[in-house]
């Protein structure tokens, strides 16, 4: 029996430059909660397939899909059905 | 005109062939993917055509295997625009899988061991189209690349090829699927080049 | 802070690494600076307009508007064979960035730091480095550096000068220098106990590299007592080259 392949993926840090197409701020240090199973953590915490056909990002509890986004020649699209809520550091 | 990489020509991308606008060729055979390698002992995998009636047919493992199979050679075409051409599969036609099923069904929403949807037209299935496959090139197929089955329906961009099929769904209203719902193509010809919503 | 938008960078100087490693010099008009970790997306477009990007760490710290990316040439890439070796002084690149805000090292930190790196995962570890020593900071830095053999070594002239509150360990995977105490392997929970720092310290710890290189090491790190939440990881994954 051959040991399975493991599956490559990288951090939801690689979500930092696509997010940042849309975000005024850096949304990979927000805090968000996984609607799956609740565990709460940094969206550059979580586990990101792709980039083709699109990045979609799972919870690295879970490994429920927290954000989906697929850009287009002349859109985005971000599904972020999988997060409670996201907490964004902003300065006061 | 935008901004010219000097030198830059990225993969070769014209080798006299004729693809699909905006594909290059590839030799090689690309692994994309939306989540992690689902493992399946064949023992417990199960392949399921639920009609719109509620009923459900079921193959095992074994009894996919003692079906006629063909041996079709077909180009992939990925939305991400790499097409590989003449690859070599063998796997069950669904007009076989098909033949017993009573429905009037027009939508298909194909569903995956592991999570992974995608829709089609019921006739896209049907007429020589469509097969569960088990074999690429010879060899039993990979989990990478969807074993131990995969639909593959070559004339649609490969998204709609699902890896690691469990069964399809027969529905009266159609039901967009996982990238269907994020952007692409609610059918995706890659003649029409149907890559993203509204192409 | 603004959406981000494409600039558009001079290649300054090449420097070699290694055979196949070089870090890119870029002067980019503009460049708002960054933190050290940060990364950028490179994109590449064709005459016949075909277009591919991909994301390189930044390798160093904050200077104007000059910027060091060290990239790997992959044999099969498509744009890390034309960086490394198409690319001349003079030529343009497109580039967005920086991005990235939690896998950042800020130099008014003050716990003590585990930095782990798996191959050319070292280059945003260095650029933690880098400001560290531009910032005057005390703050003691520890490096786990995991890489196939001594002649893969980036930044080896810079890291092989003492720089005071530094550790630097290298740790061979397939071959050793002559007279090496440690035999070539994979990294291993006495790596990590001797070169790292003990749990109670309460270190922030920053691991890059290839997936399972990065998940080797933060299991290794929380089986020896580390915070989950003080383990800031950053995985290659399928970058295609």
């Amino acid at each position: 029996m051959t040991e399975p392949e493991q599956d490559s993926y990288q951090d939801g840090n690689a979500l930092a430059g696509p997010l940042r197409e849309i975000f005024a701020v850096d949304v990979t240090a927000a805090l968000g909660q996984c609607v799956h199973c609740g565990l709460s953590g940094p969206i550059a915490s979580l586990r990101v397939y792709g980039p083709g056909p699109g990045m979609v990002a799972r919870c690295p509890g879970c490994e429920e899909v927290v954000l989906r986004l697929v850009r287009g020649p002349d859109s985005a699209w971000l599904d972020m059905r999988g997060t409670v809520n996201l907490r964004i550091p902003l300065p006061g | 005109m935008g901004f010219i990489s000097r030198g830059f020509r990225g993969r070769p991308r014209d080798e006299g062939v004729k693809l699909p606008p905006g594909q290059y060729l590839v030799h090689d055979f690309p692994v994309l993917s939306a989540g992690p390698t689902p493992r399946v002992p064949l023992d417990r995998w199960e392949f399921a055509i639920d009609t719109e009636d509620g009923k459900t047919h079921r193959w095992s493992w074994q009894e996919l295997m003692a079906l006629p199979s063909e041996t079709p050679t077909v180009d992939l075409h990925c939305v991400t625009k790499w097409s590989k051409l003449g690859t070599a599969w063998k796997g069950v036609s669904l007009d076989t899988l098909f033949a017993d099923v009573e429905s009037s069904a027009e939508y298909a929403l194909v569903y995956s061991y592991g999570g992974y949807t995608t829709n089609l037209p019921v006739e896209d299935l049907l007429d020589g189209k469509a097969w569960i496959t088990y074999e690429f090139d010879g060899e039993e197929l990979a989990p990478a690349h969807g074993g131990p089955a995969r639909l593959l329906v070559p004339h649609l961009y490969l998204w709609k090829s699902a890896k690691w099929v469990q069964g399809i769904r027969l529905l009266n209203e159609d039901w967009p699927g996982f990238w269907e719902t994020a952007g692409y193509h609610n059918y995706g010809d890659p003649w029409r080049e149907q890559r993203y919503q509204g192409d | 802070m603004r959406r981000l938008a494409w600039h558009v960078a001079k290649l300054a100087e090449i420097r070699d690494e290694t055979p196949t490693a070089r870090t890119l010099v870029l002067d980019i008009p503009g460049w708002p600076g960054h933190l050290a970790g940060q990364h950028v997306d490179v994109r590449l477009t064709a005459e016949d307009g075909y277009s591919t990007q991909r994301s390189y760490s930044i390798a160093s710290a904050a200077d104007g508007e000059r910027v060091d990316l060290t990239v790997q040439r992959v044999a099969d890439g498509e744009v890390s064979p034309y960086l490394t070796e198409e690319l001349r002084p003079g030529d343009e690149l497109e580039i967005r960035g920086p991005v990235g805000g939690w896998f950042v090292w800020r130099p008014d930190g003050t716990r003590p730091v585990l930095l782990v790196g798996g191959g050319s995962g070292i280059v945003p570890l260095m650029a933690m480095i880098r400001a560290r020593e531009q910032a005057g900071s005390r703050t003691p830095f520890r490096l786990l550096y995991s890489l196939r053999e001594p002649g893969e070594r980036y930044y080896a002239e810079e890291l092989r000068k003492p720089i005071s509150g530094l550790d630097v360990t290298y740790l061979y995977t397939r071959v050793v220098p002559d007279g090496w105490a440690r035999p070539a392997g994979r990294v291993t929970v006495a790596d990590v106990n001797t070169g790292g720092w003990p749990a109670e310290f309460r270190p922030e710890c920053f691991v890059c590299g290839p997936t399972g290189f990065v998940e080797t090491v933060s299991d290794i790190l929380l089986a020896m007592g580390h915070d989950a939440t003080a383990i800031k990881t950053e995985r290659f994954g399928p970058t295609g080259g």
